[in-house]
């Protein structure tokens, strides 16, 4: 996405604090003009309370957070330009969808009717025109939804803030909210700061992803950085599938170092910044980036456990040895070359030139 | 109820018909002897003659609504003009159970919002709170109230004593003092259904408000009143009506000047000096004029629920 490189958000050293407990534990980030950034970790994280500080409804222990440059966290949320998307829509249930897109306006000084008129353009701009008239309780969930965001985007904020807007949705219809709001951020400009605790969604919305956990920043980077290059176990494990293995490391020469696994196999892989020669951690190697062979040219070998049908994909579980199994995924469309091995036979397991990535912790 | 059984419109009987009847027995007989009956008996009353010290003469007669509407000249022989008196009586108390029920719902509202916005596990112990005095009988709580507004009472001597005022403020017999006795009388029938009200209130509804840039007191007419108004109507109908129709704190707090439909009415049942027909029509009126009150009550929650 087009980023000019100016800071739309700017969280530093953020604490959040309830009574003992610490929900946030001193956050840094920057969140650019014109965006679509993802707030990604497992529920509790404290993904809803970093983004209500941003919003203005809860106070921030420490720290401060600037909008395009101004301090902003001790404004009152309403003299935050700035609009939510609702987890539960929080829609006004005795105002008209067209009275509630057009709340906003209204509260900006607009007229009435200039409010009105701009709500009309704004729930045509979702698909909405035709239940201006209707209460929320008269629409679907997906409708309602889409006020939610017709109602957040209509005062046209600085920043639109989504928490988690499309887990009550059902599958098909996520997705297509997936690819609409995506297109809503690029056609308004707006910066789009979104919560989710689904690593697939933020994959594929976002430009770039801060992945959370126990109120810290895990990783923050591009999707293919954080699925590519994770920074650590947290992040290698929570986003997508991977193989964990514990290794040493041998060598470090420039870029490249390379590893040895407890059976003595040797595995090259980038060398990581702070990783030096004789270190145990662990590497990560995504499924995809292995494939299998017929016995004897492998680079190691093992047998097949199981062999798990997932749609496009097929997945299958090898052993190496009792205390060590890998998952191998093949693509259905590739299988057709190499068939299937069935569990009991012996295979040999290929490693992608690159697939094994050094993590940190 | 008695299509239930066979609702289904199936072969299925219901077991429970012969029991149902008698166990509905209890609230049917209640409710005679508790409404019907009295009311009708008013009803019937108010349309009799009059027997000297006290009491009815079963003869129909309409002299009771007569006197209430008619102004018919000292002697009674001049044509029907429009009686002031009753009317005025039914203004003021109109006039004071409103004013009882303004103050209620201005300390009611915040005390209900205050107690509903309290953590869970102590809001029962303020709702407990609040209902405390409402154990001791009314007519001490009303003396108490006299005793307490007196020129020589606690309140004009706190006034004094802290140099707000340099003479006491005379508040009893005063309209004043009879609206805070009615105010004290009902104030937890304001606080408890618009608690009820605030307590089911989505209060993220408020902050999609601020974050849509409205400021609080707008929050509170646009998003919150509307949303606890349910809540708000009934209390004050909950005191509205009875303070409509009370007469210990008019009795007690107030003077000639304040004299409420609810005493009128005592006085026609208390005594020699009675006019029983009088009081029962009276009662009609008043009851008539509550009924209303409900109906269109009733007609906007009606109209809110399709909403
Ligand atoms: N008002 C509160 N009081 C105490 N703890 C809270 C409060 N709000 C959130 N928390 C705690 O802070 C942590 C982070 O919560 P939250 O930000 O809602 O997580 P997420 O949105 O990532 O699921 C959780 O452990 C939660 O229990
Ligand atoms: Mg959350």
């Amino acid at each position: 996405m087009a980023t000019d490189g100016t800071i739309a958000i700017d969280v530093r050293d953020a604490v959040k604090r309830y009574g003992d407990f610490t929900a946030l534990k001193r956050i840094s980030l920057s969140i650019r003009d014109n965006e679509f950034f993802t707030l990604l970790g497992p529920s509790g994280c404290g993904k809803t309370t970093l983004l209500r500080m941003i919003a203005g409804f809860e106070d921030v222990t420490e720290g401060a957070i600037f909008l395009f440059g101004d301090e902003i966290e001790t404004l009152p949320p309403h003299k935050r330009p700035i609009n939510t998307v609702f987890q539960d829509y929080a829609l006004f249930p005795h105002m008209t969808v067209i009275d509630n897109v057009g709340f906003g306006l209204e509260m900006r000084g607009k007229s009435k009717s200039d409010a009105r008129k701009r709500a009309g353009e704004v729930l045509e701009m979702v698909q909405l025109s035709q239940f201006a008239n209707r209460k929320p309780a008269q629409l679907s969930g997906g409708q309602q939804q889409r006020v939610a965001l017709a109602r957040a985007l209509a005062p046209q904020p600085k920043v639109l803030l989504l928490d988690e807007p499309l887990s009550a949705l059902d599958l098909k219809l996520r997705k297509a909210m997936q690819i609409e709001l995506k297109h809503l951020q690029r056609d308004t400009g707006i910066t789009f700061i979104f919560v989710t605790h689904d690593q697939e969604e933020a994959l594929t919305m976002s430009d770039r992803i801060a992945v959370m956990s126990s109120g810290e920043l895990q990783q923050l980077g591009d999707a293919r950085d954080i699925y590519e290059r994770p920074r650590n176990m947290f992040v290698a494990d929570f986003i997508g599938d991977t193989n964990l293995l514990s290794v040493t490391v041998n060598r470090v020469e420039g870029q490249s170092a390379t590893c040895r696994l407890a059976s003595g196999h040797q595995i090259a892989c980038d060398a990581v910044e702070g990783i030096a020669p004789g270190a145990y951690v662990h590497m990560s190697i995504r499924p995809e980036r292995l494939y299998l062979s017929e016995p004897g040219d492998g680079y190691l070998s093992g047998t097949v456990l199981e062999n798990i049908f997932v749609g496009t994909d097929i997945t299958t579980i090898v052993e190496i040895s009792p205390d060590l199994r890998l998952t191998v995924r093949t693509s259905n469309s590739d299988r057709g070359a190499q068939g299937i091995f069935a569990p009991g036979t012996a295979v040999a397991v290929h490693l992608e030139q690159g697939a094994g990535r050094l993590l940190a912790d | 109820m008695a299509g239930g059984g066979t609702a289904g419109g199936g072969p299925r009987t219901d077991t429970y018909a012969p029991v149902r009847l008698w166990l509905l027995l209890p609230a049917w007989v209640s409710l005679t002897i508790l409404v019907l009956a009295p009311v009708s008996m008013m009803l019937v009353y108010s349309f009799l003659t009059k027997e000297f010290r006290g009491g009815v003469i079963w003869e129909f007669s309409l002299s009771a609504y007569d006197q209430f509407f008619c102004n018919r000249g000292l002697f009674g022989d001049e044509p029907c003009s429009i009686e002031w008196t009753y009317l005025l009586i039914f203004w003021r108390s109109i006039w004071q159970a409103g004013a009882a029920t303004l103050l209620s719902l201005a300390i009611g509202f915040p005390t209900a919002y205050f107690i509903a916005t309290r953590p869970a596990r102590q809001r029962a112990l303020w709702v407990f709170l609040i209902t405390i005095p409402y154990w001791v009988n009314l007519l001490i709580r009303t003396v108490s109230m006299k005793f307490l507004l007196r020129d020589q009472g606690p309140l004009n001597d706190a006034l004094l004593g802290l140099g707000i005022l340099s003479e006491p403020l005379s508040i009893v017999n005063t309209n004043l003092a009879v609206q805070l006795g009615l105010f004290y009388s009902y104030l937890p029938f304001m606080v408890l259904p618009i608690y009820a009200a605030v307590e089911r209130y989505n209060f993220s509804l408020s902050e999609a408000a601020a974050d849509l840039y409205a400021p609080r007191w707008v929050i509170l007419r646009r998003i919150v009143i509307p949303a606890v108004k349910p809540g708000i109507v009934a209390g004050c109908i909950l005191v509205f009506v009875p303070s409509l129709g009370s007469f210990l704190a008019p009795d007690l707090l107030g003077g000639a000047k304040t004299f409420m439909i609810g005493s009128l009415i005592e006085e026609q049942f208390k005594g020699n000096a009675g006019n029983w027909p009088f009081g029962a029509a009276a009662s009609m009126i008043l009851l008539t004029m509550v009924l209303i009150l409900l109906l269109i009550f009733a007609r906007q929650q009606a109209r809110a629920g399709n909403g």
